[in-house]
């Protein structure tokens, strides 16, 4: 089933054309790898998914972004709305300067749930769902920045799925993060494109092979080559796909 | 120079000049509590001037003073950050916003006796608050917003923008997001620039003169629109208007517009530790 259906999407940061005619669609409940060298516009296009470029000034965008049947660079779009279904987690984890509890109750709070014993549902729940929930039980008032890297970045990724969204955005999400923590991390992208059509930018050849279904490969603002994970890494149909992912790209 | 050597001279010069700083400071405070001490009393605190000022206490007077810096940051602290959020969160990066963001700066420059006379036209007479709590408060405002303002535009600027990115990619609303998360976490730096604000709002004599200061008023006002003693004002009034003022009442005067301030900055202070200690957490 198709989740997002993009067409001709054009994006311009002042005179600057940064996305080219891009055209994809992301399939529900599969993992979607965007790769491609520093600079190509991969950021810049999660971004579009839940409209965080909206934030930038003197940003143009044209072309169809499709969330299943809503149009949503649409005029009526409730933004925030938009993001709730489009969760996003970010190259730096970036929790809140807050309590663990309070960093997964954030979202639903802002969404108007208070009953105190729904909102320790939400959190035990999206903790789990994250794997993260063993270690922190027990200091679930303590300071979010208190925790390493890679439990940060699972407690972000916890936060995002307290939300309940559909579609999760993940942009470097391993960047920062050391071997163990990069792969409990890659287990539990696994575990989440049960529930979610996800999107993961990543500069990791290996990391794309091992947990995406779909690949896409960008180059200078376009999409080179998109297919079937196998196929994109095995069998590249254009040539500058291969030299960059056998590393022969310069 | 082994980079040793740089490293200690360096060292021993910025502590050469942080005791500079800090010695002329201590000198004065000691002065003030050297000498102003024995003056107080339950009775200096708690009772009326009287006989033109010589005896009696100075109750009236700390009332004022009190009351002043409470409307002060009522008026100033709202408005002042309610500008700092509209500057950055809000406002177009133009050059009318560079403009008043300058203009902003200007105002901090301008003396208190400009905003004396300002009040004085506004408050006092156009608006017909005539000379009051309300007027002086009001004043006093204008004088410490362009502080607070800026105080306030750093603190919230220092927030990263990455807590702003996270909370609107969980769908809160921009407005939920100042709230909720860049005020918290801007929450110290704004209060310090209200401690200074206060600091300067409670020292004031020019500015106050025209609007609210009473010269003798052996009583304590009735509601804001009255006339007040105010604790900077006699203390200027009694070192240089009143001949025969025995000294014990003057540094006992300095020594409680210390404590006044004092005690302010101490209620400031422990908010700002325990928003400190909330963003820890
Ligand atoms: N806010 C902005 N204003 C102007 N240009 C921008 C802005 N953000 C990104 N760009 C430009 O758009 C292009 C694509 O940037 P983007 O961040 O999407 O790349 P990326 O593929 O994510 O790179 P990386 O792998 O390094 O994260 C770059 O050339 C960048 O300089
Ligand atoms: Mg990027």
């Amino acid at each position: 089933m198709l989740k997002i259906t993009v067409s001709d999407l054009n994006l311009h940061y002042e005179d600057f054309h940064a996305l080219k005619n891009i055209s994809l669609n992301i399939e529900d409940k599969k993992v979607t790898a965007l790769i491609g060298p520093s600079g190509c516009g991969k950021s810049t296009f999660l971004r579009t998914i839940n409209r965080m470029n909206d934030l930038i000034d003197d940003v143009k965008i044209e072309g169809l972004v499709m969330l299943e049947d809503q149009d949503i660079y649409n005029k009526d779009v409730d933004v925030a709305a938009l993001r709730r279904r489009v969760g996003m987690v970010f190259q730096k984890p970036n929790p809140f300067p807050k309590s663990i509890y309070e960093n997964v109750a954030y979202g639903p709070r802002r969404y108007g749930i208070k009953a105190k014993n729904q909102l320790d549902e939400i959190v035990e729940r999206s903790l789990k769902k994250a794997a993260i929930w063993e270690e922190v039980k027990d200091r679930l008032n303590k300071s979010a920045l208190s925790l390493s890297g890679g439990q940060q970045q699972r407690l972000c990724i916890a936060r995002a799925l307290a939300m309940e969204p559909e579609v999760l955005l993940m942009d470097e999400p391993t960047a920062s993060l050391d071997p163990i923590a990069t792969g409990r991390i890659e287990e539990l992208i696994s575990q989440l494109k049960k529930d979610y059509a996800i999107i993961i930018v990543t500069h990791s050849m290996q990391q794309a092979a091992r947990i995406s279904d779909k690949t896409a490969f960008f180059l200078l603002g376009e999409i080179v080559e998109t297919g079937k994970t196998k196929e994109v890494f095995t069998t590249p149909k254009d040539k500058r796909t291969e030299d960059y992912i056998t590393g022969r790209f310069g | 120079m082994s980079k040793n050597f740089k490293e200690k001279f360096a060292f021993t010069i910025l502590a050469l000049i942080t005791m500079c700083v800090i010695i002329p400071a201590l000198f004065i405070f000691s002065y003030i509590i050297y000498n102003g001490i024995g003056t107080i009393s339950l009775e200096f605190i708690f009772s009326a001037p009287r006989r033109g000022m010589t005896e009696g206490g100075i109750f009236p007077a700390i009332v004022g003073t009190m009351s002043l810096i409470l409307g002060t940051i009522v008026f100033a602290l709202p408005l002042g950050v309610g500008t700092a959020i509209y500057l950055v969160e809000y406002a177009k990066k133009n050059l009318l916003t560079k403009l008043i963001s300058l203009a902003i700066l200007n105002l901090a420059g301008v003396p208190s006796v400009v905003y004396g006379l300002f009040g004085l036209g506004l408050f006092v007479l156009l608006l017909g608050f005539g000379s009051s709590i309300l007027s002086g408060a009001l004043t006093l405002s204008c004088l410490i917003l362009p502080i607070i303002i800026k105080s306030s535009e750093a603190a919230i600027k220092s927030v990263p923008n990455i807590y702003r990115e996270a909370s609107l990619a969980l769908g809160a609303t921009k407005w939920q997001t100042i709230y909720k998360v860049v005020l918290p976490t801007a929450m110290p730096g704004i209060i310090t620039g209200a401690i200074l604000g206060i600091g300067r709002a409670a020292g004031e004599t020019a500015a106050i003169l025209l609007t609210v200061a009473a010269f003798f008023l052996p009583r304590l006002p009735n509601s804001i629109m009255d006339q007040v003693m105010v604790l900077s004002y006699h203390l200027y009034i009694i070192s240089s208007q009143v001949p025969g003022m025995p000294d014990a009442i003057k540094n006992g005067t300095a020594l409680v517009l210390l404590g006044v301030v004092g005690i302010f900055f101490f209620v400031a202070t422990v908010v700002r530790i325990r928003y400190k200690l909330a963003n820890r957490e």
